[in-house]
């Protein structure tokens, strides 16, 4: 969008600027297209991930646009917006946008799938074709349910997610393929079928309150910021928990975690690094983006409870990490204790938190997409993922192992390695939060931090144990001296994940700059009493410690 | 506000190193470039360090003389919501003293490895992650705020265990690496907690005052010393439960870098490492981080009484407790780090009784001897073909005669004879310790004499562990040809356990080509080792004698009829925060007055209101320390008697078992967490309870299908569409639900 007139010359480039979020979600459908055009008319299989990782590739740069653009934004606060009408019986509209919270997240999953799609070269021994046309059908869901501001496209999106997924684990996956297969495919499309009650909800419930029933999100927030369309609290209570628990199941969050290690245990190497990286973010993303904004008072309400199963993820699925026998089944569950701290984060409903919620989102998708990608190179050379048939790993692949160590770090949030600079806000959000209200007894807001941290000591002590049984030591087992070292391809992979990991440790500022204002605009809402007052005066200073610590001395 | 752009290169020098080490070192395998590269990135962060802290060929004084810290800000790291975090460095007094003997300590270091890695495979990858080390406690060191600290704080734990884990086929190496990271977290959890609750408090986390991005940054110190000092009334009701947190916090930080009681368990095993390793960074360096933190936050500290207390009783326990360790152990290393740990523990004793300038003078001239002493252990090592078990040496001065002697100089060090270094350290704490009175929140409890006395018993525990090392490695008859029984069990009765020990200690340098330990061949003689190995330990046994005499004490001083000349004492005063006038501050009013008051009252001793120059302390002070000369000459009289005739005399089992606190560690903390993860959270509760229910759904509504079956209905075929329909019509009910709400 830099300036570009009817006379530009640089016509074209616009018109692509214009409808990049369209050009992004379909790039990807007509690779799917070709790829099966491909493979009908030459009917050769070897070519097609060259097919498809061009396809990706070529998203990837043209997601760049949205990094570049200087434009500004509409004023619903979307750039790159598009509102087509869609099917109008039912007034729902093809309504695409993206603001700061999406952005990163979309050009996660276009940076991710090229090396996904790298990940897979000589790992899928049957039906590739199906195999890449179901990736990109994946990746071009994920970028619409990223981008979609209107619930029923979001919806659509949401569920049409599910279905690529579903068949790589199902049908590429390890031996307990179809058990996992069929959890993971209950388990979210329970949660989702209760979203899809409650969009339908909401529709009529805009309806009675104006006239016009509607799926656009933009147009619920307004009138619900106008205060033209209230909840009762029942009502309030039930919209926001089936969306709440759509998402939830998606992250997951404690108790509804345990689809998590057995899909990723069982999912191809590609589908497991997807699913860390980006299926898990649909969930944290979809409820700050509607829970937050939509039914702020219940989320205030609610968020005890979001902060406490936040916690017992984060300790819980660490303690159960540290006896996992599996490597992938350790990351899986390091999975669920990472996504807890993003909830926390989200849930502080401080600056510090939301913010290093989305950036953790990112770190998470960086980190553990790495290391899953790990474990599928060591997978392919040993057919074995436990950790008692490793050992001494580090004298035959010394440069796998240095990666490893390296992904490792950055998971356990060791600094300027870019997990630390997101559980560091999340925790400075956590602390200073004032969504547990102080009580008498005791300051919430630092015990749930302290207790959060603990999972902190806990990551260094799966990672680094698993770390030592498998790379340390002597080789102790004969099928383990003649392995390979990483090849140029897989190196490659590494090195984007790499440099990641360590710029944005070190210069976070491009990232968190690019989500501030849209990130302070849901904690402002979300904060927001119906009374239209701003909960909390976030200004550090003299001023507001007085209080603080007079509050403190009051207990004693 | 003095500003330097050259302060980067003191961090940035090694860390350079580091990567051409790894990148170009390690395709070339060239030991000289390699040694080079390392030992030349840190001659230049040296360089420039004494530049900057003398002021030398800079446009502003030195560091170590200006009002105002040099500062240099890169760039902003973190800025969200009013809490920033620079990338930003600062030296002022008390880092400009820390980054000097850091860099001039691991200099020597460096130059010392490049002889004693002599031959080793990863030659290159031992100097990368040793100049990494160097860049992240440089960072620590230089770091203006706290969270960069806190970047060299984790990057220090990182390097160590790299480099404990070194030897990576060695199992006691990878465990040992293994549970000092994880023991590190856990102080660190205590520093991170408590930088929240600084940002809390004070809205800033930097150390310093100045104006970054025209925006004016406060200082944590000056904030709450100012505030205190200007309010104490109101101010010190609302600060006061923060302070004390924060200082408990930071401490529990301190203690696991430090490894201070309960976190001391990983410091000895992390004598897994490469001897310049454990000199560099578990003796000299690394483990001091936590008295830098402590007396970095002094102004936090001295508002905290509470928490002062905490870290000198903490301390004295450590230092009694890990010298007892020390007198039963066999591995010349060993012996080292429990005494490096109880050397510690006289630091933030020092630190805790309010003498942090002492505190740091303490450090410093025990980065002297300790890194000597195991600087020297590395040349007997290195001699002796990788023994590390004194009860196979004997009689080494014939053979090593530098070493023999460089040691010396640091054993006198470390017992406190005067004039060497660690007597004026060592003996200011134990008197400042005396002398803080009103110390203790009940007064009338001497708890300072006891802490005196549990710090005097333990200097002499250290002359005698200190002189029985000695004995069994230079003194007393050639042990290393006998054979095995005769030499390990010298007397009758003892036989069993410290065979045990010699075999357990033999088994895990069994297989280990990577330390070049091979059989004493019958004809073995230990050798001197090379000129880049002995001419680092010259040089530290230099300093080790006459390093201490930087800061005497007026007491000292004033006995040969020199006047104040305790230049460290007056270079670091401007460090320690004034509380400024308070006392006459107080009418009577509030119900909370007494309380407040007490607050004050029990606060130790202020720096300033300590008055080295009158008779009665210049009186007190040299009659200490003649008793501790005494008792110091007392303890190495007893280690000659007790050992010279007998140098493997049984000592208690329960010492040499290092009182258990692994085993019960293992016992009572990681083995019962493990087995309820396992078997309560992991098989209990989620293959069991929730796997459990959603399966259990799964089969019944399977049931209820092979029902339908048999009632020939026939049309449910799969699981997954059983389970489908189960959800339709939890669905159906569902949207029943969210119309009838509409309408």
């Amino acid at each position: 969008m830099n300036g570009g007139g009817p006379r530009s010359p640089s016509y074209i480039m616009d018109l692509i600027a214009e409808n990049i979020l369209t050009i992004l979600i379909l790039l990807p459908v007509v690779g799917a297209l070709a790829v099966l055009g491909y493979q009908m008319f030459w009917k050769q299989e070897s070519q097609l991930k060259w097919v498809t990782f061009a396809i990706t590739l070529l998203n990837f740069l043209l997601s760049l646009v949205l990094v570049f653009d200087k434009g500004a934004a509409s004023a619903s606060g979307f750039h790159f917006e598009k509102n087509v009408p869609w099917i109008s019986a039912i007034n729902t509209n093809y309504h695409v946008g993206v603001d700061g919270l999406s952005l990163w997240l979309v050009i996660l999953t276009t940076f991710i799938m090229p090396i996904a799609v790298i990940s897979t070269w000589h790992a899928v021994e049957k039906k590739a074709t199906a195999f890449y046309i179901f990736l990109l059908l994946l990746e071009s869901a994920m970028i619409g349910v990223f981008v979609s501001l209107d619930l029923l496209v979001f919806y659509l999106f949401f569920e049409a997610s599910l279905i690529p997924m579903f068949f790589l684990i199902g049908v590429w996956g390890g031996k307990d393929r179809i058990y996992a297969a069929v959890k993971f495919f209950i388990f979210t499309a329970i949660g989702s079928l209760l979203m899809l009650v409650a969009i339908i909800a909401l529709y009529f419930m805009h309806a009675d309150a104006t006239g016009v029933g509607t799926f656009d999100f933009v147009t619920l927030l307004n009138t619900l910021k106008l205060g033209n369309m209230t909840f009762s609290a029942s009502a309030g209570a039930f919209l926001f928990l089936a969306f709440a628990l759509a998402f939830s199941i998606k992250v997951p969050l404690f108790p509804f975690h345990t689809w998590l290690p057995d899909a990723h245990t069982e999912a191809p190497t590609a589908g497991s690094v997807i699913l860390a990286a980006v299926l898990l973010k649909m969930g944290t993303y979809g409820l700050m983006r509607f829970n937050f904004t939509l039914f702020p008072d219940q989320a205030r309400e609610f968020a005890p409870l979001f902060i406490v199963l936040a916690i017992i993820g984060i300790v819980y699925g660490a303690l159960v990490a540290m006896v996992q026998p599996d490597v992938k089944r350790l990351v899986a569950y390091s999975s669920v204790a990472h996504m807890g701290f993003v909830i926390l984060g989200m849930f502080s409903f401080t600056e510090w938190g939301m913010q290093g919620a989305v950036y953790q989102m990112l770190n998470h998708g960086v980190s553990t997409g790495a290391l899953f990608l790990l474990v599928g190179f060591i997978y392919e050379r040993r057919h074995t993922r436990m950790i008692s048939d490793f050992g001494g790993l580090a004298n035959v692949m010394p440069i796998y192992a240095t990666i490893f160590v390296i992904t490792a770090m950055s998971s356990v949030g060791l600094p300027f390695l870019n997990g630390f600079v997101g559980e560091f806000l999340i925790m400075v959000g956590m602390w200073k939060s004032t969504i547990l209200s102080v009580t008498a007894a005791a300051n919430w807001n630092y015990i749930a931090t302290m207790v959060a941290g603990t999972g902190v000591i806990f990551a260094a002590v799966y990672l680094l144990w698993m770390i030592q049984r498998v790379f340390f030591g002597k080789v102790t087992n004969d099928k383990n001296r003649g392995l390979a070292d990483l090849s140029y391809r897989e190196i490659g992979l590494m090195v984007p994940l790499l440099f990641l990991m360590v710029f944005m440790g070190v210069y976070p500022r491009p990232f968190l700059e690019a989500t501030h204002s849209s990130v302070s605009e849901i904690q402002k809402r979300v904060m927001q009493r119906a009374g239209g007052e701003i909960d909390q005066a976030q200004v550090p200073g003299p001023s507001e410690e007085k209080t603080e610590a007079h509050l403190e001395i009051q207990q004693k | 506000m003095i500003e330097n752009n050259l302060l980067s290169i003191i961090i940035f020098a090694p860390l350079a190193g580091a990567v051409i080490n790894w990148l170009v070192g390690g395709k070339l395998k060239n030991e000289t470039f390699s040694g080079l590269v390392a030992c030349g990135a840190i001659a230049v962060s040296t360089i420039v360090a004494f530049m900057l802290a003398f002021g030398i060929g800079t446009p502003h004084a030195g560091a170590l003389f200006a009002d105002k810290p040099v500062l240099d800000h890169i760039w902003t790291w973190i800025s969200v919501g009013g809490f920033r975090a620079d990338f930003a460095l600062g030296m002022d007094r008390l880092s400009g003293i820390y980054a000097l003997f850091v860099t001039f300590v691991g200099l020597l270091i460096h130059i010392f490895a490049t002889g004693y890695m002599h031959g080793d495979k990863g030659f290159y990858r031992f100097f990368a992650y040793l100049n990494l080390f160097m860049f992240a406690m440089l960072t620590l060191v230089l770091a203006d705020n706290f969270l960069l600290m806190f970047v060299g704080w984790e990057g220090v734990g990182l390097c160590s265990y790299l480099l404990i884990g070194y030897y990576l086929k060695r199992d006691e190496a990878r465990e040992a690496a293994k549970k000092a990271f994880v023991m590190n977290r856990i102080g660190d959890w205590g520093v991170l907690m408590a930088i929240f609750l600084i940002f809390t408090l004070t809205g800033s986390i930097s150390f310093f005052d100045k104006v970054v991005d025209g925006e004016q940054v406060q200082s944590v110190f000056t904030f709450v010393t100012q505030n205190m000092s200007a309010d104490p009334f109101t101010w010190g009701a609302i600060f006061a439960g923060g302070l004390t947190s924060i200082g408990v916090l930071l401490f529990i930080g301190a203690t696991g870098k430090s490894a201070q009681i309960p976190l001391l368990t990983w410091l000895p095993d992390a004598m897994a490492g490469p001897t310049p390793v454990s000199a560099l960074i578990h003796a000299a360096t690394m483990v001091t981080a936590g008295v830098y933190l402590v007396v970095r936050a002094n102004a936090i500290y001295q508002f905290a009484p509470t928490a002062m207390w905490i870290v000198a009783v903490i301390g004295a326990a450590t230092a009694l407790f890990a010298a007892t360790i020390a007198i039963a152990q066999n591995d010349i290393k060993k012996v080292l780090a429990y005494s490096t740990v109880s050397q510690l523990g006289f630091m933030f004793l020092a630190a805790g009784v309010g003498a942090f300038v002492v505190a740091i003078f303490h450090v410093m001239t025990h980065a002297f001897f300790k890194a000597l002493l195991f600087l020297g252990s590395g040349s007997v090592i290195h001699g002796m073909h990788h023994e590390q078990d004194m009860r196979r040496m004997g009689n080494l001065k014939k053979y090593m005669p530098v070493t023999f002697f460089t040691m010396a100089m640091g054993w006198l060090a470390i017992c406190g004879i005067p004039i060497w270094a660690g007597f004026f350290s060592k003996d200011e704490i134990l008197y400042r310790t005396f002398a803080a009175d009103n110390y203790f929140p009940v007064s009338d409890f001497p708890g300072n004499k006891v802490l005196w006395a549990v710090a005097t018993l333990t200097a002499v525990l250290t002359a005698i562990y200190m002189t029985r090392m000695m004995i069994m490695t230079f003194w007393g008859k050639e042990r290393w040809s006998e054979p095995e029984a005769v030499a390990t069990g010298d007397l009758g009765t003892a036989h069993e356990s410290p065979l045990e020990a010699a075999l357990d200690s033999h088994d895990a340098h069994d297989d280990d080509e990577e330390e070049h330990h091979h059989e004493v061949p019958a004809d073995f003689k230990p050798h001197e080792s090379p000129w880049v190995m002995t001419v680092p330990l010259i040089v530290l046994a230099f300093l080790s004698t006459v390093g201490g005499l930087v800061g005497i004490p007026y007491a000292m001083s004033s006995l040969v009829g020199a006047g104040e000349i305790n230049v460290f004492e007056h270079t670091l005063d401007p460090v320690i925060a004034k509380k400024g006038e308070h006392d006459g501050h107080s009418a009577p009013s509030a119900s909370g007055e007494n309380e407040v008051k007490h607050f004050y009252a029990s606060a130790p001793a202020v720096p300033g209101a300590y008055d080295p120059h009158s008779p009665e302390v210049i009186q007190k002070e040299r009659l200490l320390a003649l008793l501790s000369v005494v008792l110091a000459l007392a303890g190495i009289g007893i280690g000659f008697a007790l050992f010279r005739n007998n140098p493997l005399r049984k000592m208690p089992k329960i010492l040499e078992q290092k009182w258990k606190v692994d085993e019960f560690y293992n016992g009572y903390i990681v083995d019962p967490l493990t087995s309820l993860s396992r078997e309560g959270l992991w098989k209990g509760f989620d293959l069991g309870f929730i796997d459990g229910i959603v399966n259990g759904i799964g089969s019944f509504v399977k049931e209820l299908g092979d029902i339908a079956r048999r009632v020939q209905v026939g049309f449910v075929r799969s699981y997954a569409a059983v389970i489908m329909l189960g959800a339709i019509v939890v669905l159906g009910y569902f949207i029943y639900y969210g119309f009838k709400l509409v309408n």
